[in-house]
């Protein structure tokens, strides 16, 4: 089965799709390099480059959109790369409508986010070191999506994890940000070592990375091979869309400002995952992918629900969408997971989710920003009235993401859902219910935190905040509502168009989307999801909408809410598993070298000291010992001479 | 006259050199001693040369008594010094290689 298109050459528009990572490269090296001189005009440029490479994109976009549906993957030799005897490595990209797609997600939002950071860095001195660095993610981003092998793929792949790291402890003075950077820095490690696992494998048995070799000569190799493979790029997966389990570093990394957490870990980095999975979409299509495939499903089935669950516990306004983005990019997972059945529906959601999970994030910034960055919605409420830009952008994000009937998450969620149900035998069915279960789940937190922070009474009247001002929340400037309105409008609208356009225009790059029917129609699924979504909805304004809410959380709360609180035991596990027996080996390791290692050096310098310490006592200096001592050994040799003489 | 009395004489002279070398302080008295040594053994080589009837034992007494003449020189040379420096010839004083 011959999914992708045959590659041919990039020419005309394309030809100059270098251009793509090199105006936001430029931008951030004048930006670093240039120091304080760029202050003034800093953020214009920043902006500036992205805005077009967006502009290109689009162009690019339509060029590639004339051409006929066979000629639309293309190849842009830029450079050989590595070159060492039989080890090829070009420097190529990439234009085919997978990675255009991602190109326009990437500039298009990351556009909106710089301008929207315009307004919400505007009393850092710093903001221009901050654009710089959005820059320098937004160049590391696209050649992640552009590059025609694994390998640029993994060039961009640490790009953005540098840039992510960069920006998570943009507040390096705090201790947590600090601690949030390495940590986030160092979980993404572990998913990359699995990536890069999976490109020696290739190295090894193919001899090549590039896409159109790779994905001409797996169906060659061993089903193990095969497997190991798919694991491995499942893992790289893992580690950067913080799926189970490695989820743990993405809340933290709210420790960010806020429009990083929309652009990276909201909208593009922590989907790139995704992205690798369906690139991969070849492989994993393959008859002897099928554990593979099952276990892409399991984790994204698990992601889901475990994002959900503590999300409904969380009082922190970024980290519920930090959570909320876990789950959702669990459902992605499990749609990749299902084959061709779920490529295109998992970019489908992927890029509504783009668009609603920025507007979100950008709301949840824009209150922090009106209220002395008070991130704790328990201290928050009431806030519709004081911003009502920023309340109906986001609850148009908010009804996005539960799925409200013709909303953009509507179309994406309950295709999956479907999708999930389609999956044969009881497979279906547990998977399928997962993912419904999930949809609940996602309204009820959802919901929980539309009431607490944007309707109740306002409590925050009485407070101050940390730094002991009061609050006085008021709506944020043009250059921060103009970027959430157009995401609100990409919420609502985006679904309706994409859904109808995007399995078609995806079919070059990841297949033919097969229709899978399942035990439930479409239709039935839509209700079944809208209904409990619903009655999720409905349990939330129960809860949390009739009464009054406590300013700081209860402490005495059941066990799920206590597990869920402790990000059920995430860290805990990974602290088991990894961190501590990590400890325990170093410190054996190091007992092993201080005293095995050390000790037999140390031992032998000791001895050779100790014993050349007693020889020197021969040497007492006397002239007429050292005679003596000639004259003994003199005797000596006569003495053994006349022996082997005589005897 | 029977030549194992000039090899018995070389000996004692040879043991006399060598215990004196050994068991005296003064440096000159250990120069002298080593000295006799050195004619001891020429003694013994001019003997075996006498009851070999070949010339060479001689010739090598020779060589021996050249070498001796240098050594004195050199010898009485880094004695006076030592004993300028210490106001000493004992050998037992200048037991250090740098003073």
């Amino acid at each position: 089965m011959n999914l992708a298109a045959e590659a041919h050459q990039a020419s005309g528009v394309a030809g100059a799709a270098w251009l793509l990572l090199v105006l936001p490269a430029v931008g951030a090296a004048v930006l670093l390099l240039g120091g304080r001189r760029t202050d003034k005009w800093g953020h214009l440029l920043g902006s500036g480059t992205v805005i077009a490479a967006f502009v290109y994109g689009v162009i690019l976009f339509f060029d590639t959109k004339s051409l006929p549906a066979e000629g639309r993957v293309a190849n842009l030799h830029v450079f050989d790369w590595i070159s060492v005897n039989s080890l090829d490595v070009e420097f190529g990209l990439r234009i085919d409508p997978l990675s255009l797609t991602f190109v326009l997600l990437i500039t298009g939002v990351g556009s909106l986010i710089h301008i929207y950071s315009i307004g919400y860095m505007s009393d850092d001195r710093d903001r221009r070191r901050f654009f710089a660095y959005l820059n320098l993610f937004v160049s590391a981003m696209l050649l992640l999506v552009l590059g025609n092998s694994f390998v640029t793929l993994y060039f961009g792949w640490e790009g953005v994890g540098l840039a992510s790291y960069l920006l998570i402890g943009w507040y390096q003075g705090k201790n947590f940000a600090a601690t949030a950077a390495k940590k986030a820095f160092l979980m993404n490690r572990v998913g990359d070592v699995g990536l890069a696992l999976a490109i020696f494998l290739m190295f090894k048995n193919i001899g090549s990375t590039q896409y159109d070799v790779v994905f001409a000569e797996i169906g060659k190799q061993s089903t193990g091979v095969v497997v190991a493979i798919g694991i491995l790029l499942l893992l790289g997966a893992c580690g950067k869309s913080g799926q189970f389990p490695l989820q743990a570093w993405l809340p933290d990394a709210m420790a960010g400002p806020t429009p990083v957490s929309a652009l990276i870990h909201a909208a593009t980095m922590v989907t790139a995952g995704v992205y690798l999975i369906a690139r991969s979409s070849p492989l994993y299509s393959l008859p002897q992918a099928e554990d593979a495939r099952f276990v892409v499903m399991i984790i994204g089935a698990v992601t889901l629900v475990i994002g959900c669950i503590i999300g409904c516990a969380y009082d922190d306004f970024k980290k519920v969408l930090a959570y909320s983005t876990v789950s959702q990019i669990g459902y992605m997972i499990l749609a990749v997971g299902l084959g061709p059945a779920g490529y295109a529906l998992g970019i489908l959601h992927l890029l509504t989710h783009g668009f609603f999970k920025a507007g979100l994030f950008l709301g949840a910034g824009s209150v922090m920003h009106g209220m002395n960055d008070e991130g704790d919605i328990r201290r928050l409420g009431g806030l519709a009235r004081k911003m009502p830009i920023t309340f109906v952008t986001w609850t148009l994000g908010y009804l996005a993401l539960i799925g409200f009937p013709f909303l953009s998450g509507y179309f994406s969620k309950d295709a999956i859902i479907a999708a999930a149900f389609g999956a044969h035998g009881t497979r279906g069915w547990v998977f399928g219910g997962i993912a419904l279960l999930g949809a609940g789940l996602t309204a009820f937190y959802m919901t929980r935190l539309l009431i607490l922070v944007f309707l109740g009474k306002p409590r925050w009247e009485n407070l101050k905040s940390e730094d002991g001002r009061a609050y006085h929340p008021h709506e944020s400037g043009p250059t921060m509502t103009i970027p959430m309105i157009i995401l609100a409008v990409g919420s609502v609208a985006g679904g309706a168009i994409l859904s109808g356009l995007l399995p078609a225009w995806l079919e070059p790059s990841v297949g033919e989307l097969v229709e899978t029917h399942g035990p439930l129609n479409h239709t039935v699924v839509s209700i079944l999801t809208v209904g409990i979504s619903l009655i999720g909805a409905a349990i939330a304004f129960a809860i949390f909408g009739r009464r009054e809410q406590p300013v700081t959380r209860p402490q005495r709360v059941s066990f799920p809410v206590r597990a869920a609180r402790a990000d059920l035991y995430g860290n805990h596990l990974n602290e088991a598993l990894f961190s501590r027996p990590g400890v325990w080996l170093t410190r054996f390791l190091v007992f092993v070298d201080n005293r095995g290692v050390d000790g037999l050096v140390n031992g032998i310098a000791a001895g050779l000291g100790g014993s050349s310490g007693r020889l020197r006592r021969l040497q007492t200096g006397f002239v007429r010992s050292y005679a003596l001592s000639m004259l003994g050994g003199s005797i000596l040799v006569i003495a053994a001479l006349l022996m082997v003489r005589f005897a | 006259m029977t030549p194992t009395y000039y090899l018995l004489l070389s000996a004692l002279l040879f043991t006399i050199g060598a215990v004196g070398v050994l068991v005296r302080r003064n440096a000159i008295v250990v120069f002298m001693c080593v000295e006799l040594m050195l004619n001891a053994v020429n003694l013994s080589l001019v003997t075996f040369a006498r009851i070999n009837g070949s010339l060479s034992g001689q010739i090598m007494a020779f060589f021996v008594m050249v070498v001796a003449a240098a050594e004195v020189v050199i010898g009485l040379a880094i004695i006076m010094s030592i004993f300028r420096t210490r106001r000493t010839a004992s050998v037992d004083d200048s037991n250090l290689l740098k003073y």
